[in-house]
C-alpha cells in the first residue's frame, strides 16, 4: 500500500456533552472533513478505560482520538482531568512499547467547536497518514 | 496396599523461572509430609533425578495434577509445556511468571538480538573476546551439538497450551499452596479456569489506614522512609495494591514495601497496567487541577518507568503483549 492510498483508520471516543456535540454541529453545519473516523460515544471523556484504547490499538486502529469537554466545563466536574493523566500515563507506556505516541490524542472539543471538530480530525488524519499504518494491523 | 494405589500422582516443572516458586513449595513446612501421604511426586526436576524420556514414556493422563512454573522463552520450556500437557490430566499455572509472564516477561521490551548482546557481550562482568553467543547448533569433531531456540517473546503457559488452573504470587502463597492440595486431595476444584487465589485485591488484605487519596509528589521507595500506619499510596508511593488480586496478606506492605503487584489482575480485570493505570490517574493531583501552575504532563514525568511499574508481572499477558517488532 502506497502512503497516498493509505486510509487510515481512527477510533475516536467523544464525550456525549461537548466533542459528540462540536461532531454533531460538524456535520449540521456541513463542514467537510476526512470520513476516517470511526466515532464511539461515551457519556464522559473520563469513561474512557485505558483498555478501551489498548483494544483499539490491538484491533487495528491507526489513531485513537479522544475528545472531551475543554479543562473546567466536564459535565461531571473532573472526569476529563482524570482522562488527561490517564491519556499521558498511557502515551508514556505506548512509547515504551514502540509505538509512535501521535497516534493517540487528546483533544477538547467543545459543543460549539464544530469548525475545530473538522480541523482535528483533518491534523491528525495529515499526520496519521503520515506515520503510515500502525503496526499493530497484524496482530504486532 | 489397595490404599495406596489410589495416590495421586504429582508433577512440577520450571521454565523461565527463578526457582523460587520450587521453595515456595518446600516452604509448605511439615505440610509436604501430608502431600506426601496422599500424593506421589513423579516428576520434580529441581529434587529428583528423572529425565524427560521418563516423561515421554508416561501413559498420556498418567500425571493427576502438574504443577508448572515459569513462563515460556525457549523451545526446550515449549516443548515440555506441551509434553506436560499431553501427561497431565489436571495443569496448573504456578507463580506469575506462568500465568502472567512475570519478571522473565519484561524481556518483551527487548528481543533476542537485544537479550543476547547484553547477558553475552555488555554487561560489565562480562569478558566475551570471542563475542561468543548461544547458537541453535554447532560443530564440533565429534559431531553435531544443538541448543533450543530461544525465542523473541515471552509467552505465558496459557499461550502456549491449555491451562487448567492459575496460582498467581511471586511465589504462590503457601498455606494457599496447602489449601489447594487438600482440595485437590478431596476432589473439591472449583470450574476449570479459576485462580486459586481469594476474589479480593491487596487493598482489601492492607492493615493500613486509609483516608484521602489525594497526591501530588511520586516517590521512589528509597526516596522516603513511609509512616508504617498509613496508606503506601497516599504517602505518594506507587502500590499496586489496587489493581492486584490479594491472597498475599498484603507482605509487602506489612514490611513497609510497596505491593508490585505479583499476584496478578483482579477479578474482571482486562489487563492489570491499565487498571492501575486507570486508580493512579484518579488520585494523582486531584483537587489541583484549577490552581495555578497545574501541568499533568509534570506530575506524569515523576513515574520513571511506567512500563517497568504497571506491567512488573504481566507484560505478556497484557493486551499488547510486547514491543512492537520492527518490521
Amino acid at each position: 500500500m502506497t502512503k497516498s492510498e493509505f486510509e487510515p483508520k481512527i477510533v475516536g471516543f467523544l464525550c456525549n456533552w461537548c466533542s459528540y456535540a462540536g461532531a454533531d454541529l460538524a456535520g449540521v453545519s456541513r463542514i467537510q472533513y476526512p470520513s476516517t473516523l470511526r466515532i464511539v460515544r461515551v457519556m464522559c471523556s473520563g469513561r474512557v478505560d485505558p483498555v478501551f484504547i489498548l483494544e483499539a490499538f490491538k484491533g487495528g486502529a491507526d489513531g485513537v482520538l479522544v475528545a472531551g469537554c475543554h479543562p473546567g466545563d466536564c459535565h461531571y466536574l473532573s472526569g476529563n482531568y482524570k482522562l488527561q493523566r490517564r491519556v499521558s500515563m498511557l502515551k508514556k507506556v505506548l512509547e515504551q512499547l514502540g509505538l509512535e505516541s501521535e497516534r493517540l490524542r487528546l483533544e477538547w472539543v467543545s459543543a460549539s467547536e464544530g469548525d475545530r471538530f473538522a480541523t482535528v480530525i483533518k491534523d491528525m488524519t495529515e499526520k496519521i497518514k503520515n506515520l503510515g499504518p500502525s503496526p499493530l494491523r497484524n496482530g504486532g | 496396599m489397595a490404599k495406596e494405589q489410589k495416590k495421586l500422582k504429582f508433577a512440577f516443572y520450571w521454565a523461565a523461572s527463578c526457582g523460587g516458586c520450587e521453595i515456595t513449595v518446600l516452604d509448605v513446612d511439615e505440610k509436604i509430609l501430608d502431600v506426601v501421604a496422599i500424593a506421589d511426586i513423579v516428576f520434580w526436576p529441581v529434587a529428583m533425578d528423572i529425565k524427560y524420556k521418563d516423561v515421554e514414556a508416561m501413559p498420556d493422563k498418567y500425571i493427576d495434577v502438574c504443577f508448572f512454573n515459569g513462563a515460556i522463552r525457549t523451545e526446550e520450556q515449549e516443548h515440555m509445556a506441551k509434553l506436560l500437557r499431553k501427561k497431565s490430566k489436571v495443569l496448573v499455572a504456578f507463580g506469575s511468571c506462568a500465568c502472567q509472564g512475570g519478571i522473565p516477561g519484561l524481556a518483551n521490551v527487548a528481543n533476542r538480538k537485544e537479550v543476547f548482546e547484553r547477558a553475552y557481550l555488555q554487561s560489565p562482568s562480562t569478558n566475551n573476546l570471542d563475542s561468543v553467543t548461544p547458537k541453535t547448533s554447532f560443530k564440533v569433531p565429534e559431531g553435531e551439538l544443538k541448543l533450543p531456540e530461544f525465542f523473541d517473546t515471552v509467552k505465558t503457559l496459557d499461550q502456549t497450551v491449555d491451562v487448567d488452573y492459575y496460582f498467581p504470587g511471586c511465589p504462590p502463597k503457601s498455606d494457599l499452596i496447602a489449601k489447594a492440595v487438600e482440595a485437590i486431595a478431596k476432589n473439591e476444584l472449583p470450574p476449570k479456569g479459576s485462580v486459586l487465589a481469594p476474589e479480593k485485591s491487596v487493598c482489601d488484605e492492607c492493615p493500613r489506614k486509609k483516608e484521602d487519596k489525594k497526591i501530588s509528589k511520586i516517590y521512589r521507595v528509597y526516596e522516603v522512609v513511609p509512616d508504617p500506619e498509613k496508606c503506601l499510596l497516599e504517602q505518594g508511593i506507587i502500590c499496586m495494591g489496587p489493581a492486584t488480586r490479594g491472597g498475599c496478606g498484603a507482605q509487602c506492605i506489612n514490611a513497609n514495601m510497596p505491593c508490585t503487584g505479583c499476584g496478578g489482575l483482579c477479578p474482571n480485570e482486562v489487563e492489570q497496567g491499565a487498571a492501575m493505570i486507570s486508580a493512579l490517574s484518579s488520585i494523582l493531583g486531584v483537587g489541583g487541577e484549577k490552581e495555578p501552575g497545574y501541568d499533568a504532563e509534570k506530575l506524569i514525568a515523576q513515574i520513571k518507568d511506567p512500563l517497568g511499574t504497571f506491567y512488573k508481572y504481566s507484560l505478556p499477558a497484557s493486551l499488547l503483549r510486547r514491543r512492537i517488532i520492527e518490521k
